[in-house]
């Protein structure tokens, strides 16, 4: 069956109502079986937003915490935990699954296609990623069991060895911190399978690589991407158990193990990890920017290969996170030459946006307000991280605040903001229903204050020589005016992020109807019903170039015509 | 009123500025234009050959991205002001741009040209640094790191101490870096980078002070429980007060007789299982090395002032000054104490 009065069309939800007398068990059950790709993309963003939430107010602890010298809100025991917790949630937790949620849901939409390439294979990623996040949280209850704090990983989110060694690490908090990550990391290495077989198998007629939304393209170069990352991580993860329970000598410095071994290990997951969070936010703008300035992405195959570029050049930038172990001088020189390439690739999508921007008609809709944000955000996060590349001046910078305050403009700055541009943008496809408007700009403007208050502060008391991972610090150091500068910029943005959840929440009920495509847009999304039925679309749509929608809308100015 | 309306606006506008100004000012102005040591410590006061490159290069790279950040933010800023849909706009698309080979080929080139100034000045530093041969004259100091203290050996003197280095001005110092147990990492950004402690990891960094006095600094790697309180503090000695340190620390353990009640305690107590004292029988190297201890102005790597009071409740009970620190408390009676804190005391 189909509804033809959509543009492409679209198939009518002929789910048969069944009953089992209780509407609650009945809605449940169906969000726990379900194998649709638009359900599981609303679970995989849900349970990150969620996990934003706990994560956010563990970082407004800290916060506390450092706000005057020698303070004493948290022991330095639950501190330590603190930031732990708060880094591993955030990459892995909400970075991770708010992204592949949305690529969940919008790539098989984007492509025309009836649903991810393996529905089972997805449901069981998301289920394990779900999982490996509840056993890394049960241990504030687990480990030694409810005294205090619990047993909450206290190793930092990169945890170096030898401090992970059972030595020096008792108890069973490092061991909840590697086991929930290779649960997670599992889960996540399903999805970027999935995700790849889905973007190469699975496009409608007429939808040839050249002619995938960017969102699609990152999404499939982040899976690759992924596939490659993820692995190392997991050996390591496993070399570390082997070491705690089975006399391994990996990482154990004191029988001849290496404490170095293990930081390439990381790292060689830990950079590219950047890139697989912030590529899909590149994705996020690339759909964004376009729409509300109402012009073309400007040099979409340049785009393209900049995106592949970054990925491969990625994953030879690893030991720029170790320009203080030791290396070689010809070692630390190649690191400084391959982090720095990644800058011209990254320069030319940031002069991408700037020209499709330039001789538009910008909308500031909120989802446009926070992608604006992003690059502006973006291009001061470049410009720090070629001055961290520089390793000379890494040598200072390393594990300093400079270094806290440039990362945070990448995952907050960069990725957040489009996390955030992306709810905005299609929260309406989704639900149904609009957001609140004026929510939402109070949400925006708040969340910029305050990234910018606590952000932009911290490379100052960066440069001033407060390293990171400290509970406290001395009083006369000069660091304190800008520490409590610090502390107030991140309530700012606790209470913006509240303001985001009351929206997500009163809107769901009470905003307005959203219509099939409320921002006039050019993808095939948007050529769906709001919220889209289950498979999507009833006939396999026909693609002629890479805003389908645009073709539909101006027959007399059709794409096809120019591409 | 129209003139006012203006006022207004720019009054506005440096009320927002003014503030970013101040703080600017702030962090830069007490650093950048000051010599020698400070209570901040500042990557911008560099006082030692090292760290006056790396200065040097800072400045460089800051100068090149800064000009990038005026030249894009400011595009941006323009394109975001000028292209904004206006209410008197009518509804018609505004014209297609597909993308432009030559222009994107431009904003390639340029910042490739950028890339290949800026790693040739940073490799030209690195290797300066890096592989500056060490010089005959130069003082060799041996730097463990303990969780959650500072060992320094120097092993041509015969000294071993602990949290506080002392190294002479305008002389190299090579420091070979070594951890007893986990990484720390050895920061005082007034005298150069940082370089990690990694066991089984040997690393080797230096130092040439060009100005005396205290510089402060403290573990930049995280290292357990108490990584916030290994604080670090490098005195830059004239060469007279230098050979005087030396003297000093070559003795062995002051031997009051006045003192002889602590002296007991100590050495009976399993005080001796942790800290050495040279000339008694105390060996033990899993502590700091307290011959000398009444001459350092802090104790518990610098977590406390060195006072009787403190090093009272310190032996009474780590936790006070850094709960989670290795040493236990030591179960004496008040009297004991009194007598061992007067024991140490005597020893310059």
């Amino acid at each position: 069956m189909a509804d033809q009065t959509l543009p492409i069309a679209g198939s009518l939800d002929v789910t048969p109502q069944r009953s089992t007398g209780s509407v609650l068990l009945e809605w449940l059950h169906e969000w726990v079986v379900t194998v649709d790709h638009k359900r599981l993309g609303i679970l995989y963003i849900v349970y990150g937003i969620v996990f934003l939430l706990v994560a956010g107010a563990e970082a407004i602890a800290i916060r506390i915490q450092l706000a005057v010298p020698h303070n004493h809100f948290l022991s330095p025991e639950l501190f330590n935990e603190m930031f732990t917790m708060h880094g591993t949630t955030m990459v892995f937790l909400v970075g991770m699954t708010i992204l592949f949620g949305f690529a969940n849901y919008l790539v098989p939409l984007m492509i025309g296609a009836r649903d991810m390439a393996f529905p089972r294979l997805n449901a069981f990623s998301f289920w394990m990623t779900a999982f490996g996040g509840l056993l890394l949280y049960y241990s504030f209850i687990g480990g030694f069991g409810l005294y205090g704090m619990g047993a909450a990983p206290d190793v930092t989110w990169w945890a170096y060895a030898p401090l992970t060694a059972k030595a020096f690490s008792p108890g069973h908090a490092t061991d909840y911190w590697a086991l929930s990550l290779i649960v997670a990391g599992f889960g996540t290495l399903g999805t970027a399978i999935n995700i790849v077989a889905t973007t190469l198998c699975l496009r409608c007629r007429g939808m040839s690589l050249m002619r995938m939304p960017l969102f699609v393209w990152l999404m499939l170069v982040t899976s690759g991407l992924t596939l490659i990352t993820i692995t190392p991580l997991t050996a390591a993860q496993i070399m570390l158990v082997i070491d705690r329970y089975l006399g391994g000598h990996f990482f154990d410095t004191q029988a001849g193990g290496s404490a170095v071994v293990w930081m390439h290990f990381f790292w060689i997951f830990g950079h590219p990890e950047v890139y697989v969070l912030v590529l899909p936010a590149f994705g996020v703008a690339s759909e964004v920017i376009p729409v509300f300035s109402r012009k073309a992405i400007f040099g979409y195959p340049a785009m393209v290969a900049a995106s592949v570029g970054i990925a491969f050049v990625s994953l030879g930038v690893w030991a720029h996170h170790m320009f203080t172990v030791g290396m070689t001088s010809v070692g630390n020189t190649f690191f400084v030459l391959s982090t720095m390439l990644v800058g011209i690739p990254t320069s030319l999508k940031i002069f991408n946006w700037l020209a499709t921007i330039w001789g538009g008609k910008i909308r500031f809709s909120v989802p446009m307000l926070f992608a604006l944000a992003f690059v502006f955000q973006f291009l001061l996060a470049g410009l720090t991280g070629i001055m961290l590349s520089a390793a000379p001046w890494d040598w200072q910078l390393h594990n300093s605040y400079f270094v806290i305050a440039h990362f945070h403009y990448v995952l907050v700055g960069a990725i957040v903001f489009n996390i955030f541009a992306a709810i905005y943008y299609w929260y309406p496809k989704m639900t149904g229903r609009m957001l609140n408007e004026t929510l939402g700009k109070w949400h925006f403007w708040l969340f910029l204050i305050g990234f910018h208050v606590t952000f932009d502060t911290m490379h100052f008391v960066g440069i001033l020589g407060m390293p990171r991972s400290i509970y406290t610090y001395e009083p006369d150091r000069g660091w304190n005016q800008l520490n409590f500068i610090i502390s107030v910029g991140g309530i700012i943005q606790g209470i913006a992020v509240l303001i985001f959840a009351w929206n997500l929440v009163h809107s769901y009920f009470r905003g307005k109807a959203a219509g099939n495509d409320p921002w006039d847009a050019w993808t095939l999304e948007w050529a769906t019903p709001s919220p889209p039925p289950g498979y999507n679309f009833a006939t396999d749509p026909m693609v002629y170039s890479r805003r389908p929608l645009w073709d539909l809308k101006h027959p007399e100015d059709p794409d096809w015509k120019y591409e | 009123m129209k003139s006012l309306i203006r006022q207004h606006r720019t009054s506005r506008f440096w009320n927002a500025v003014v503030p970013f100004l101040f703080l600017f000012c702030a962090v830069a102005v007490p650093s950048a234009w000051a010599d020698g040591p400070q209570s901040t410590p500042s990557i911008l006061a560099p006082a030692s050959t090292p760290a006056h490159s790396i200065y040097n290069l800072s400045l460089f790279v800051l100068a090149i991205t800064g000009g990038i950040f005026v030249v894009v933010a400011g595009l941006l800023a323009f394109a975001i002001i000028r292209y904004r849909e206006r209410k008197t706009d009518d509804a018609s698309e505004p014209v297609q741009i597909y993308g432009s080979v030559q222009v994107e080929l431009a904003w390639t080139v340029i910042p490739i040209l950028i890339v290949v100034v800026l790693f040739l000045t940073t490799a030209r530093i690195i290797f300066a640094i890096q592989d500056a041969p060490e010089p005959k004259s130069a003082l060799d100091v041996t730097v463990v790191g303990h969780q959650f203290w500072w060992e320094f050996r120097y092993p041509k003197l015969g000294i071993v101490t602990a949290n506080e280095l002392h190294v002479p001005v305008s002389k190299a110092t090579y420091l070979h870096l070594l951890s007893a147990d986990v990484d720390h990492s050895f920061w005082v950004p007034q005298l150069g980078g940082k370089t990690d402690l990694i066991p089984n990891h040997p690393n080797q960094m230096w130092i040439q002070p060009d100005h005396t006095g205290l510089y402060l600094g403290q573990c930049a790697q995280f290292c357990g429980v108490e990584h916030a309180k290994m604080l670090l503090r490098v005195y830059v000695d004239s060469p007279e007060q230098f050979a005087d340190w030396v003297k000093d620390e070559q003795q062995p353990g002051v031997q009051d007789p006045q003192v002889a009640q602590g002296r007991q305690i100590f050495e009976t107590h399993a005080c001796t299982n942790c800290h050495a004292i040279a000339g008694t029988a105390a060996v033990g190297t899993f502590g700091p090395d307290l011959t000398h201890l009444a001459s350092r102005a802090t104790i518990a790597s610098g977590a406390a002032l060195n006072t009787p009071a403190n090093l009272r409740d310190w032996i009474k009970d780590p936790d006070q000054f850094k709960p989670g620190a290795l040493m236990p408390a030591m179960q004496l009676s008040d009297a004991e104490i009194d007598q061992l804190v007067a024991y140490l005391s005597t020893l310059h």
